[in-house]
């Protein structure tokens, strides 16, 4: 690594471990320096979480080395790890969310010193140094569990300093968190590594690794297949490392752009959500919407959909005004809709895929009033061949699939309804990247036979990417509009803030 | 074997509690093998069973919507206290009722049914009322109108000419209350396996908000299950009326938990999204062998019953839990 061992921290050397007959690692190093920022990337299941689980006790490796602060480890138990410093802060953040902050940043201590008795003055004192260290303004009183999610990451940041960390190992910490509360545990981090805390930050997000991280690793498949400075890397190098395949990034131009438009929001306004919006939307081309989380993105999607209708306005479907008070009424009016959240709004978790598929279209699949179950097996084996939805049997339950096959099924469900109109809330969410690039070409390839897209995002790149119009909505309200030479990242990020 | 084995695990419920049924008939043949296998027992059990049978058919639609419907012996009793009344009004206490006449009580039945179904469905889908106090709340109210319009006591005087008709075998074997237990598990079985409509009960039952995503029209189902539940307790209540002669504002009114156990024991999930017509019925079969089976025992009181049902099931929980435990992946040690 060019770097002289002597100033490593950790030095993690051929790392073997397996479940059953599953290599989970197969020879996997990794080195941190002292308070340095580490990025270790990968996409979902190549090892990132066993790993770290290794370093920090909870699983035994089954062969290599590790050292940590220059003493060689033979076994660490999850004790050893936390008397060494290393502390992991894992998404769950394992804080008892039916105590108050205080209660949970002292509860280690107190329960360690072996007291019988609580002193309560002494449990606000340590929760006070604690909250110190990283100046952080909380009401100590509160239960953790009325907390937002940024807020009880820092607590759990709190709570790993409190215990003399010198690598704080953070899982994935920015998934959950708006833009605003990124940049804030940046902050953070960058505070850490002046006092000398190393951090191993685990991500599959291109942009975070380059803006935090100094070092990276990236695991594959249980190897690794690359590790070094930031600098050197860049997003084509980054995608091939963490999927093994070469994406071209076909930026959208649309094809044959409808002379009408078919889809209309005029003057639609739901107070408290959104105002005045109007949109046009015309066949063949793909608008983007985007705008922070509170900005009324979602219950503008949510509008246009029927599930939340809008108090006055209207939605105007090829010139014609068109009543949308529930998702019936919208899928009438050929509008489909992927929600934001497949786990609960898109999917019937246990359910198998083929019925995730057909439910939306299952009017149609009948004979005779009578459920025509080959019909079905056939739309079925059309649709899973058509997305290419990995699966050896269509009858599984969909939880048997990854992200992104799920978000496929998703997307074939709407498809199956023949829509014209398409809106897709967050349509790449918790996706990896290689079905992500998947659902852009299909997208892509949808407007340009004539389907009306609408992509409701806040990632950037995508917009930018896919769309050939963005409108901006901040504050409820449509704020900008760009398109042509004007879409840019940095000019619709200026009118987003 | 191998073939065996998988017939028994494609339709794991029902192989279950065949299993249970043949160590019980294996039982029964040792121990009291003249007084159970004779056909005058089988034609009693035969003519036991579709009054609260019938209920258990419907209630089970609920149940696989993820909801519930406690309403079911309420409206059975609604029902033949409303025929038995208007056959007196039109015919007199000691009268005799044209024959023609039963299909008037089919049409209170189902009147009564979709009346009943229809408030339960109201209440659950448009004011969002959890199911079990809904449907509990109209019970409540049905028997406190059987109450105040029999005055509490059973009448008994009324034309009989429905009950005699209903009591009756065919060809001497057949009752002909089982022959509308079986229109009536077919009509289900056909709505559930062979319409669109079992389809979508099942996946409402696994999760509401995304069938209201995916664009089913909730309320109309809601309205159709409930009110399909509410015919079915109230045909229930007619098989009622045949077996007693007589009407009163509280019979059956151990059936409401019977009939849950019975349609948890036959695969229904009480969480929804699961439950077959082949399940059910085998439950209700293999009940009514237990309880007949008990009843040949003098020695063994008829109290035992309720205590020996619930043995039963769980006894079928636990084989649930061993039957799905190997098919389990193993979560500990996941990266």
């Amino acid at each position: 690594m060019g770097a002289n061992d002597e100033m490593l921290l950790l030095k993690a050397e051929h790392i073997k471990i397996s479940f059953g007959n599953v290599h989970a690692l197969k020879d996997v190093s990794l080195s941190i320096r002292p308070g340095e920022i580490h990025c270790l990337a990968g996409e979902n299941g190549c090892g990132k979480s066993t790993l770290i689980k290794i370093i920090s006790g909870v699983y035994q490796r089954d062969g290599g080395t590790i050292e940590f602060n220059g003493k060689k480890l033979d076994k660490i138990t999850p004790i050893d790890a936390i008397n060494m410093g290393i502390q992991v802060i894992y998404q769950d953040f394992s804080l008892f969310p039916n105590l108050t902050v205080a209660e949970n940043l002292a509860l280690n201590t107190e329960v360690a010193s072996g007291k019988r008795w609580v002193s309560w003055k002494n449990v606000r004192k340590i929760a006070e140094d604690a909250v110190s260290k990283i100046h952080l303004n909380i009401d100590l009183e509160a239960k953790v569990g009325t907390l937002s999610v940024a807020q009880k990451q820092m607590v759990a940041i709190s709570r790993a300093l409190m215990f003399n960390a010198k690598l704080i190992i953070m899982d994935e910490p920015t998934t959950a968190l708006t833009k605003k509360e990124v940049d804030a545990l940046f902050k953070i981090i960058l505070n850490l590594k002046a006092q000398g805390i190393a951090i191993l930050f685990i991500s599959h997000k291109l942009n975070e690794v380059f803006e935090i991280s100094e070092r990276f690793t990236i695991l594959r498949n249980g190897e690794m297949v690359a590790t070094g400075n930031t600098k050197d890397l860049d997003d084509s190098k980054f995608t091939y490392y963490m999927t093994g395949r070469e994406f071209e990034n076909k930026k959208f131009l649309p094809a044959k752009v409808s002379e009408k438009p078919i889809f209309e929001l005029d003057d639609l306004t739901s107070p408290g959500s959104f105002e005045h919006v109007n949109i046009k939307l015309h066949g063949g081309e793909i608008l983007g919407i985007t705008g922070l989380l509170d900005s009324g993105r979602t219950e503008l999607a949510l509008a246009m959909f029927g599930m939340l209708p809008a108090s006055s306005g209207k939605i105007i479907r090829n010139g014609k005004v068109v009543e949308i008070k529930n998702a019936r009424d919208a899928i009438a009016n050929k509008i489909g809709y992927v929600p934001e959240d497949r786990l609960s709004e898109g999917l019937f978790l246990q359910r198998s895929i083929a019925d995730n598929i057909i439910i939306s279209e299952i009017d149609h699949l009948t004979s005779k009033g009578i459920y025509d179950r080959k019909k079905r097996d056939r739309e079925v084996g059309n649709w899973v061949h058509e997305m290419e939805v990995k699966t050896d049997n269509p009858e599984n339950p969909v939880t048997t699939l990854s992200g992104g096959n799920q978000q496929k099924v998703v997307l074939a469900k709407w498809l199956a309804t023949k829509p014209e109109v398409l809106i897709l809330n967050g349509p790449t969410v918790g996706v990896d990247i290689g079905s992500k690039h998947d659902i852009h070409v299909i997208l892509q390839k949808l407007a340009e036979d004539g389907m009306g897209v609408i992509i409701i995002s806040d990632d950037l790149p995508e917009i930018v990417q896919n769309c050939s119009r963005v409108d901006v909505i901040k504050e409820g309200r449509i704020v900008g509009e760009f398109s042509g030479e004007g879409l840019n990242e940095a000019a619709i990020l200026s009118a987003m803030m | 074997m191998r073939k065996f084995k998988k017939a028994f695990n494609s339709n794991i419920e029902v192989s279950r509690l065949l299993v249970i049924m043949a160590f019980w008939l294996i039982f029964m043949a040792v121990m009291q093998g003249g007084k159970f296998y004779s056909g005058k027992n089988f034609l009693t059990m035969a003519g036991q069973f579709p009054e609260y049978g019938l209920m258990v058919l419907g209630g089970m639609l609920p149940m696989i919507t993820g909801g519930i419907d406690l309403s079911l012996v309420g409206t059975a009793n609604f029902t033949s206290i409303l025929c038995v009344f208007l056959a007196v009004r039109m015919f007199g206490a000691d009268g005799t009722m044209p024959f023609g006449f039963i299909v008037v009580f089919f049409l209170i039945a189902a009147i009564v049914g979709v009346c009943v179904g229809s408030l339960n469905a109201l209440l659950v889908s448009r004011l969002s009322v959890p199911p079990i106090l809904a449907t509990l709340g109209v019970n409540e109210l049905l028997l406190g109108l059987n109450i105040v319009m029999t005055g509490g006591a059973a009448i008994s005087d009324f034309p009989k000419e429905f009950c005699d008709f209903f009591s009756q075998n065919i060809g001497g074997f057949l009752p002909r209350k089982v022959i509308i237990f079986i229109l009536i598990a077919f009509l289900v079985w056909f709505l559930l396996e062979k319409t669109t409509y079992g389809t979508k009960i099942r996946l409402y039952g696994t999760n509401a908000h995304v069938a209201e995503f995916s664009g089913i029209n909730t309320t109309r189902l809601l309205f159709k299950t409930y009110i399909l539940s509410s015919v079915c307790a109230a045909l229930g209540g007619l098989m009622m009326l045949a077996t007693y002669s007589s009407a009163r504002a509280d019979y059956g009114s151990n059936y409401t938990m019977q009939a849950i156990l019975l349609m948890v024991l036959g695969g229904v999930s009480p969480n929804g999204g699961k439950g077959k017509v082949s399940g059910v019925i085998t439950a209700i079969i293999l009940l009514k062998f237990i309880e007949s089976g008990i009843n040949r025992f003098k020695s063994v009181s008829t109290y035992y019953v309720t205590l020996i049902w619930g043995a039963v099931l769980i006894l079928a929980l636990v084989m649930d839990y061993f039957g799905e435990k190997p098919r389990k992946v193993r979560v500990k040690k996941q990266g």
